[in-house]
């Protein structure tokens, strides 16, 4: 449904983003990561239509971006990082004029703007000024004006940025609900959100990709070792050292002594063995009481930064 | 060429929905009532009444005035406010072209400044009540009137495309167009060639013989000239975000 080959975009001398390429087909959702400055929201422009690329190709549902500009634009619902809207305009009448430049005949427009509004839990304030709502609305504005017409697919440049936490709940509840048979690239700083809702993600920086994979199997590729939670009233050093003498086990840290004197340790195992039984008959051997034991994802925070700071040495694999 | 429509219909109705909108008018009405009404008892005192000889010439001169004061408070926002709300950004990715964006913004501005000037065609119509006049020098003053103001609007367009400050946006359309009106006031600095090109330029030097009753075909060509080469640049503007970025 979209596809970027060698894309690059310069501004004068600077380059935002060099030699991009992916597909991203029908139906699939997408998450584009990165600092800031890292050439996200270049890159979803170059899909939305704002500007061409400078060199490469940008197909967008079969449309060259350069050669046919408007049949590309019409396959695409924009959400712009600066979410923005006509501000002396009724919800109403707005949605239904990005209708009307969208192509649509008034009725069509009327519908689909009544359509829009439902999708996006807006009927309450169909008729209020745009400049008159609260940001979670207005965000939604932004999102039902990117739904208008239909298009296959949606570039959703930061659709949390901003919102508190109920409404990035609901937020990432309507995005997953708008995949029925539609293509979504977004772009996000928050990661749990990608892994929520992302069915692959392409992490960008300076201008490069840096991987592209699922959540998972990224986390996959930076775990160097297994890491178990265990919290156990006892003295915290005989409690190491008897976690340390566990067949499997790499090393141990102490993470934190509660008040009441109960220990909070992080187990480093070699990553293939699950030592979770191991431990837990090891601390009852003991007569310690075991309060919690679990086993630690790498959360995608960590391959982030892993990934993007090692710049200088090879990509991790 | 629909979409064209549909972007000046809604630039009209922020318009008219907007208090500026009929500040302005009411300003240019008053002022432009107050120097019909001066011109003529001014007419009236210094000769014999023959308004069609001198009167339009005064009224249409102070009129450009009031046009030059208004016109730029009317195309500041056209482009400086989607550039600050950053509408303009999504107005790219909607499957119009560039220059039907500018013509559906030139068209609104326009429609807005005839709908300003119908009523000053009123005192014209009260005066041919008590005192019929020769209509076709009042014709030739207001096609003149007509083709600088949508001169100005051509300017202002440009120059709104440029910014995101509308206060800005007023201020240099104000800048360029007194530039052009002094711009052959510095006879004795300029050598003559030099005047020659710069009276060429100068938009109100043309309208001045409007104002007599002339209708140039020069000058008409002038001015279509003039609006024709800043709706280019105010298009070029727009394009200008493929190498520059958007902010």
């Amino acid at each position: 449904m979209i596809s970027l080959s060698n894309v690059s975009k310069r501004f004068g001398r600077f380059t935002a983003i060099e030699d991009i390429s992916f597909e991203v087909s029908a139906g699939e959702i997408v998450g584009l990561l990165g600092p800031n400055g890292a050439g996200k929201s270049t890159t979803m422009r170059i899909i939305a239509g704002v500007f061409p690329p400078t060199t490469g190709r940008a197909l967008v549902a079969g449309h060259d971006i350069v050669a046919e500009p408007l049949a590309a634009r019409a396959a695409v619902g924009y959400f712009p990082e600066r979410v923005s809207a006509y501000q002396e305009m009724t919800v109403r009448s707005y949605l239904r004029y990005v209708g009307r430049m969208k192509g649509l005949g008034r009725a069509a427009a009327s519908a689909q703007a009544d359509e829009a509004m439902d999708a996006c839990a807006l009927a309450p304030v169909a008729t209020r000024l745009i400049g008159s709502l609260s940001k979670g609305f207005r965000q939604r504005v932004g999102i039902a004006q990117a739904l208008t017409a239909e298009p296959r697919v949606l570039i959703l440049d930061e659709p949390t940025a901003g919102l508190d936490p109920e409404q990035v709940a609901e937020m990432r509840d309507l995005i997953r609900d708008l995949r029925h048979n539609r293509t979504v690239v977004l772009s996000t700083h928050i990661l749990p959100e990608v892994e929520a809702t992302c069915d692959r993600v392409i992490i960008l920086h300076r201008g490069r990709i840096r991987a592209v994979d699922t959540p998972t199997q990224l986390s996959r590729r930076v775990q160097r070792s297994g890491r178990i939670l265990v919290e156990l009233n006892a003295p915290v050093e005989a409690a190491a050292q008897g976690l340390a003498a566990v067949p499997g086990v790499i090393g141990v840290e102490v993470q934190a002594r509660s008040v009441d004197g109960a220990a909070s340790l992080t187990v480093l195992t070699e990553s293939e063995r699950d030592l979770r039984e191991a431990l837990a008959a090891a601390v009852a051997d003991r007569g310690w009481g075991l309060r919690e034991l679990r086993s630690v994802a790498v959360s995608l925070e960590e391959v982030f930064l892993a990934l993007v700071h090692d710049d200088t040495e090879e990509s991790p694999s | 060429m629909s979409r064209m429509w549909i972007i000046c219909s809604r630039e009209l109705r922020a318009t008219l929905g907007s208090v500026v909108a009929y500040v302005l008018l009411a300003v240019f009405l008053l002022l432009s009532g107050y120097f019909f009404y001066s011109d003529l008892t001014f007419i009236l005192l210094i000769s014999s009444f023959t308004p069609a000889s001198g009167l339009w010439q005064w009224v249409f001169l102070d009129l450009r005035m009031v046009t030059m004061l208004i016109v730029p408070l009317i195309t500041m926002r056209l482009f400086a406010e989607e550039r600050k709300l950053g509408t303009l950004e999504l107005l790219w990715t909607y499957p119009v072209r560039d220059f039907e964006i500018v013509g559906g913004k030139f068209i609104a501005a326009v429609v807005f400044f005839l709908f300003m000037l119908l009523p000053t065609a009123i005192p014209c119509a009260l005066l041919y009540y008590y005192q019929p006049y020769p209509l076709g020098p009042l014709f030739a003053a207001y096609l003149g009137l007509i083709l600088l103001g949508i001169g100005f609007i051509a300017c202002g367009l440009l120059v709104s495309s440029l910014t995101e400050n509308q206060v800005v946006s007023a201020m240099v359309t104000y800048g360029i167009l007194v530039f052009f009106w002094f711009v052959t006031w510095n006879e004795e600095a300029a050598n003559q060639a030099m005047l020659r090109v710069l009276l060429g330029l100068s938009l109100f030097d043309r309208y001045y013989d409007f104002t007599r009753g002339v209708i140039d075909t020069s000058d008409v060509t002038f001015f279509i000239l003039f609006i024709a080469f800043f709706l280019f640049l105010t298009w070029q503007s727009l394009a200008s975000r493929k190498w520059r970025g958007v902010p």
